[in-house]
């Protein structure tokens, strides 16, 4: 029993993902095209982009996540689910795992895996599309945990999106630093491994810690 | 008595009362501190021997910046002991923190910045501490924004304090990134505050200055904690009859 | 014949946001009771039912199952209620069938079949498959009720069980709640409508209403 519930709001989240398909476009078409502004705000010299290349990929996945977050948890709450969500006969953290682990496979792989495309958009250097891939995959289940405390807490507000991003963007900031890094350094043909462990570890610490935070932070919110 | 003292905590009326008697001899003590540091520090003290007169910011930069800090963790703690505890006098303290915590930090970046124009020529420089503190100061008004956000007041207290506390795990997290990015992009700099050694003679104002910003800390925070206590408790009698201007006193006192 | 109380409050009281929705609320509910909770529109009715879901923790006083205090006995009381609030919690781009797994998983040994039986009970069969946003009001209403038909739940914690149902509809759903309690169960439900169940009992939250007195003790002792 304790294995089966976290498989069912599995299941079933997926089968919802697939059936609004459009909703998993939507953080990837936003991807694409604010790339696309960069080099129609700051020139198409090729010098410049790959100087910024490894930054911009970086910011503009992060934002296309901050995007995504706020659809977490708000169908549920709209329609009566996320009630019995908290009142199952299991673990609430444990269910915020499975949903998460949904948002990610929708949202944050399918950037993970646009990202090298738009990367040669801009002009990024062939050595770096490794890292690229490595520390968006770490970084996007990272920041899908810690952004489900941010959805968490404004699931009962009725406009919840700006303020999701005011909340989750401070939290996110080690991740972006060394996810960047990252990139950049394997750009300038230097070790990156260090960045990965600490986004590995910062994966870590987000599975552990947010679905309590994001439990507690569901309890709250329908509850008021 | 043990569990009564703490039960007592939760008493907003309680607290109003009491700290009644305190203020005056926090604002003297805090303003008698400030003033003599204040003085010492930017009047007396020695000359820094790279950045002349310039330093002496510091003597308002550094306090305010421990102070900024602290007040996070004040904020997050009393939010916590308000979800566990199911009180209300903590989640009016946190809440009474937050605009305070905020106004500090805004010092903290303004000081930094003045300090940095003479040094470094600029008004801003992205270097770590500065940094740091601006993003502090998004957390805190992710705070304050959460605060506003609900119309019910109970899951806005609540709700602001899971944030402050899931920000007090993440704090060190950003400090030591921003540290390590600040390396990693800048050659070893002019510092603001060096390891290198301070003079004694500068050191003396400096801690005066820290205590009596903290003594000034705690004033602003129960002043803003009472304001707090009156607006949430207005429709009780006994802020009736505070307003009112019949106070009476609270039924355990006037029974002994 | 008095049988054992399943659920016993003491001195339950609510505050929400400076409004006193009820104080020294006592009551005890038996198995084999259905307890209508009455009371005009914002009286806590809502709220009642909220908390002993456990949706809520808003209140003050003590909830007890089977004479144990809530906060010990937490798992046996979660495992024992089955809650439907205002909102059905169906989600509405999946099928009744896909809808249902969910709340089965909640058990062990409820099959796609039982699944099935259960929406033919509720005047379903055929619309296993169809998509939910297809279904009307009244069907929305029965899939969610179709829980009704294969939960193992002791009690039956419904809020307005019988909005956008038909005649028929009601009554059967009346029959099945005095099953319920015929069969050992206990049925705590609001309603606008008069419930026609025998031996209903009732409680009138217009009775706790708290005093101005009542609240300074209540509240602000």
């Amino acid at each position: 029993m304790v294995k089966s519930l976290f498989w069912a709001t599995f299941t079933r989240d997926l089968t919802l993902a697939f059936r609004h398909k459009g909703d998993m476009v939507n953080p990837l078409v936003f991807f694409l095209i604010a790339i696309t502004m960069i080099p129609l705000a700051l020139g198409p010299e090729k010098a410049v982009l790959v100087r910024i290349a490894p930054g911009i990929l970086w910011v503009m996945a992060l934002l296309a996540t901050l995007l995504s977050l706020d659809n977490l948890f708000r169908s549920d709450f709209d329609d009566g689910s996320l009630e019995q969500l908290l009142i199952a006969p299991y673990p609430l953290s444990v269910m915020v795992v499975a949903k998460v682990l949904v948002h990610w496979l929708a949202t944050g792989l399918p950037l993970t895996l646009l990202a090298p495309l738009l990367g040669v958009m801009l002009s990024l250097p062939a050595s770096a599309f490794g890292a690229l891939v490595w520390s968006l995959f770490l970084g996007t289940a990272a920041m899908s945990l810690i952004g489900s405390v941010g959805a968490a807490l404004t699931v009962g507000l009725r406009k919840g999106g700006v303020l999701i991003s005011l909340i989750v963007m401070p939290l996110y900031v080690p991740i972006l630093i060394f996810g960047a890094s990252a990139v950049q350094s394997a750009a300038l043909g230097q070790e990156y491994t260090m960045q990965l462990a600490v986004l590995g570890a910062a994966l870590a610490l987000a599975l552990v810690m947010a679905p309590l935070a994001a439990a507690g932070a569901l309890r709250v919110s329908v509850s008021g | 008595m043990g569990w009564q003292w703490f039960h007592r905590l939760g008493s907003p009326r309680w607290f109003y009362e009491k700290t009644e008697i305190w203020i005056p001899w926090l604002t003297i003590l805090a303003w008698g501190l400030l003033l003599v540091g204040g003085v010492w520090g930017l009047g007396f003290a020695p000359e820094d021997a790279k950045q002349h007169n310039s330093y002496r910011i510091l003597y308002i930069h550094a306090p305010v910046a421990f102070i900024s800090m602290s007040c996070y963790y004040i904020m997050a703690i009393s939010g916590a002991i308000g979800l566990v505890w199911k009180m209300k006098l903590p989640f009016m303290v946190m809440k009474a923190a937050a605009p305070i915590g905020l106004a500090l930090t805004v010092v903290v970046l303004s000081t930094g910045s003045i300090w940095g124009k003479p040094t470094w020529g600029t008004w801003w420089e992205w270097d770590a501490r500065l940094t740091s503190y601006l993003i502090l100061s998004f957390l805190y008004l992710g705070v304050i924004a959460l605060q506003q956000a609900f119309q019910s007041r109970d899951t806005a207290d609540k709700a602001s304090a899971i944030l402050a506390l899931v920000g007090t795990v993440n704090i060190p997290i950003i400090y030591k990134s921003v540290d390590w990015w600040y390396t990693l992009h800048q050659p070893a700099t002019l510092k603001l505050v060096g390891k290198s050694t301070i003079d004694p003679s500068m050191l003396y104002p400096l801690f005066i200055m820290i205590i009596g910003f903290y003594f000034f800390f705690t004033l602003v925070l129960i002043l803003h904690t009472r304001t707090e206590i009156l607006r949430r408790e207005s429709r009780t009698q006994w802020v009736r009859d505070l307003v009112l201007g019949k106070a009476k006193k609270l039924p355990e006192e006037s029974a002994q | 014949m008095s049988l054992p109380a399943l659920i016993e409050l003491h001195n339950l009281a609510c505050e929400r946001d400076e409004r006193f929705l009820f104080a020294r609320l006592n009551a005890s509910f038996a198995a084999g009771q259905v307890v209508q909770i009455l009371g005009p529109n914002g009286s806590g009715k809502t709220t009642l039912l909220r908390i002993l879901a456990g949706v809520s923790s808003d209140y003050r006083g003590e909830i007890r199952w089977q004479g144990q205090p809530l906060a010990s006995a937490r798992w046996e009381y979660t495992n024992s209620i089955l809650y439907l609030g205002h909102l059905p919690g169906i989600k509405k781009s999946l099928t009744p069938l896909e809808n249902l797994r969910w709340y089965a998983a909640q058990q062990s040994g409820v099959s796609d079949l039982t699944i099935i039986r259960a929406l033919v009970q509720f005047q379903l069969a055929g619309y296993e498959d169809t998509p939910c946003h297809r279904l009307s009001a009244g069907q929305l209403r029965r899939v969610a009720l179709a829980r009704l038909a294969f939960s193992q739940a002791k009690v039956w914690i419904l809020d307005e069980p019988f909005t956008a149902l038909d005649k028929s509809g009601v009554a059967q759903l009346e029959l099945r709640l005095a099953d319920h309690a015929a069969a050992g169960g206990l049925v705590l439900v609001t309603s606008h409508q008069d419930i026609n169940v025998p031996h209903l009992e009732s409680v009138d939250l217009q009775d706790f209403v708290p005093s101005p007195v009542q609240i300074q003790e209540a509240f602000y002792g």
